[in-house]
């Protein structure tokens, strides 16, 4: 009986049906999918869009989750944007983040794979070594450990001490405290690592040796094949490691203890939205600033996309 | 996977042999000295474990002198409610979101990969629409939604959605391996009057056993790793994941009991490091394929 729902193409049959039938047909062809379906359509109702039209309705209120909700109007944007001088500092630290830590990572990793890709020996240890920091990086243990190397007595000042350096506690200095973040971002290149090599392999052999019996030299290959053919895996780990970016959350609040100190140096967006929602209970305030994240990010991406027929080279 | 990849230069006679071998000599050297960067900080934070709490931070070698368990005696019970507890709450909730992820993603990518119905093209794109939305722009209606519902400071805030298929990349991941199964399976099973349920079960999920695991292993470091779900939802300490339990250790004993907390670090970290012993190649493969994250 429920065979015939795989089959939903077959045209009804032109017999005469009551309407109890048209159900009964309608629930033949679309009832398991949707029993299927079922539990997905719940959370995607119950969790994703019934709480983001609530939230963006909560972005124009006053919402303290003890009252409830005062409407505002657009005071939380305004706010955002005229007077809030913590708001002008997460967005600096984030822009300052992302704008360092994307293209340094992404620079790693593409080195790393073109040196892997030579057909060396020990491919495989070296990528699993590569590739581990990338899986433990954002546990709380590897933001403790990131305190200790960093900090005014840690591993890196008694490193810089052999020179006879007397190393600042990067930590605390607020010229230095959003680069150690930016260096742990940075020390978990494995993952698009490992999706360049996966691209770098799609690369045929042959042009290469085209091109050295034509006389071009390693750096032109680059240029001029290796990274024109790998632009699509290129702009696939862009967009994916900018918008982790600026989802960063768990370095900044364990290495900051939750402030986002020193001098809001690494007052991440998220940790700003975290503070406010769950420190001050502004949930108003706190949405239109998760209103504004999805904004921006969607404009990055759509920015992206855009462009990309300009510079992302696809085969015709 | 293999490491005799063809040369990338014709080699003609000895003197390109011999710069060639440079070239691979310096390669290597550049590979063992990156490798021994990045991971020195993790076998010093392991070394330094195992040191009397005097030595952790005059010695940054990365044999200990002797070998001393006090740090860990001392991790394990520094907070008032002991580790073990914490990594029983962090495995059950753990556990539970990867039954839940396993059950609840692989029925609608069964639905979406196989099944003939009105509007699923439509839904389709709503799914793949929430691929990239950030968490932030559901998260305070969430919370609002789970006090009312009483379930603040129990783990169903953070296992409920898993059960609701709430993470879509796995969909996604399993319906791009669903569509790689070959039809005649279940058109032959159909013709043999099985249900589609029967087809999901008895056809499709045996076949998938390994998009099934890479699923399953993702689901549970993923949560393992998690932070701001517990930090929003768990207020009790006896209820605390060991993630939440490492930060109050930072926030309460850091400072003073250092060996501690590095300690307790390391074993929260082994779970995940046995995960990348036994399932490296899957986890390789899995990100090599569908471009994870991390």
């Amino acid at each position: 009986m429920t065979a015939h729902s795989m089959d939903a193409g077959a045209p009804a049959k032109g017999r005469a049906v009551t309407s109890p039938r048209i159900w009964e047909r309608i629930w033949q062809q679309d009832g398991p999918g949707y029993l299927f379906l079922l539990p997905w359509l719940i959370g995607f109702f119950g969790l994703t869009i019934g709480p983001m039209i609530t939230s963006l309705y909560l972005s124009f209120t006053d919402f303290d989750l003890l009252t409830s909700p005062d409407w505002v109007g657009i005071d939380n944007y305004t706010r955002m944007f005229t007077a809030d001088q913590k708001f002008a500092a997460a967005m600096r630290v984030t822009f300052f983040f992302v704008i360092f830590s994307v293209p340094l990572k992404l620079a790693f990793a593409l080195g790393v794979a073109m040196l892997l890709n030579r057909g060396l020996r020990g491919l495989p240890l070296y990528r699993a070594i590569f590739y581990l920091p990338s899986l433990l990086g954002t546990s709380v243990a590897i933001a403790i450990l990131w305190r200790q190397l960093f900090a005014g007595d840690g591993l890196v000042n008694q490193f810089l001490a052999n020179f006879g350096i007397d190393g600042p506690s990067w930590i605390s200095n607020p010229r230095y405290s959003l680069w150690t973040i930016i260096i742990l971002a940075i020390w978990q290149f494995g993952s698009p690592m490992i999706i360049f090599l996966a691209g770098l392999r799609q690369i045929p052999q042959d042009m290469y040796e085209a091109a050295s019996l034509d006389g071009a030299s390693k750096w032109r290959q680059f240029w001029k094949i290796t990274l024109p053919l790998l632009t699509p895996v290129v702009f696939f780990n862009a967009i994916v490691q900018t918008i982790e970016a600026f989802k960063s959350f768990t370095p900044a609040f364990v290495i900051s203890g939750g402030t986002g100190q020193p001098i809001n140096s690494t007052l991440f967006y998220t940790l700003y939205l975290y503070q406010e929602a769950f420190g001050f209970f502004r949930m108003g305030y706190a949405s239109a600033l998760a209103w504004f994240l999805l904004a921006m990010i969607a404009a990055f991406t759509a920015f992206s996309f855009l462009t990309s027929k300009y510079w992302v080279h696809y085969d015709d | 996977m293999t490491t005799d990849v063809q040369p990338l230069t014709v080699v003609t006679g000895e003197q390109s042999r011999t710069r060639r071998r440079i070239v691979s000599i310096t390669a290597h050297v550049l590979l063992v000295g990156a490798s021994i960067l990045m991971l020195y900080p993790l076998l010093w934070m392991l070394a330094a474990t195992f040191r009397p709490e005097s030595e952790i931070f005059t010695s940054s070698s990365l044999l200990p002198s002797s070998i001393d368990f006090g740090s860990y005696v001392r991790g394990w019970n520094g907070l008032r409610v002991s580790f073990g507890t914490f990594f029983l709450n962090s495995f059950v909730i753990a556990i539970l979101s990867v039954a839940g992820n396993i059950f609840a993603c692989s029925l609608a990518a069964f639905a979406f990969a196989r099944l003939k119905f009105r509007g699923r093209n439509f839904w389709f794109a709503l799914m793949l629409g929430t691929l990239m939305l950030p968490y932030h722009v559901t998260l305070i209606p969430q919370y609002v939604l789970f006090l009312n519902l009483g379930w603040v400071n129990t783990f169903l805030p953070l296992v409920v959605p898993k059960f609701l298929a709430s993470d879509a990349f796995f969909i996604f991941l399993m319906v791009q391996f669903f569509r790689g199964i070959p039809r005649e399976l279940d058109e032959a099973a159909m013709m043999d009057g099985c249900s589609p349920w029967r087809i999901y079960w008895k056809v499709i999920m045996p076949l998938s056993l390994p998009v099934l695991a890479t699923a399953a292993i993702f689901t549970f470091l993923w949560t393992w790793d998690d932070f701001l779900g517990p930090l929003i939802y768990l207020n009790d300490m006896r209820q605390y994941t060991v993630q939440l339990g490492l930060r109050t250790f930072v926030d309460s004993t850091g400072e003073s009991d250092f060996g501690g907390m590095l300690a307790m670090s390391v074993l929260t970290i082994v779970p995940v490091f046995l995960f990348f012993l036994f399932f490296q190649r899957l986890l390789i493969e899995g990100i090599a394929t569908t471009g994870m994250k991390r």
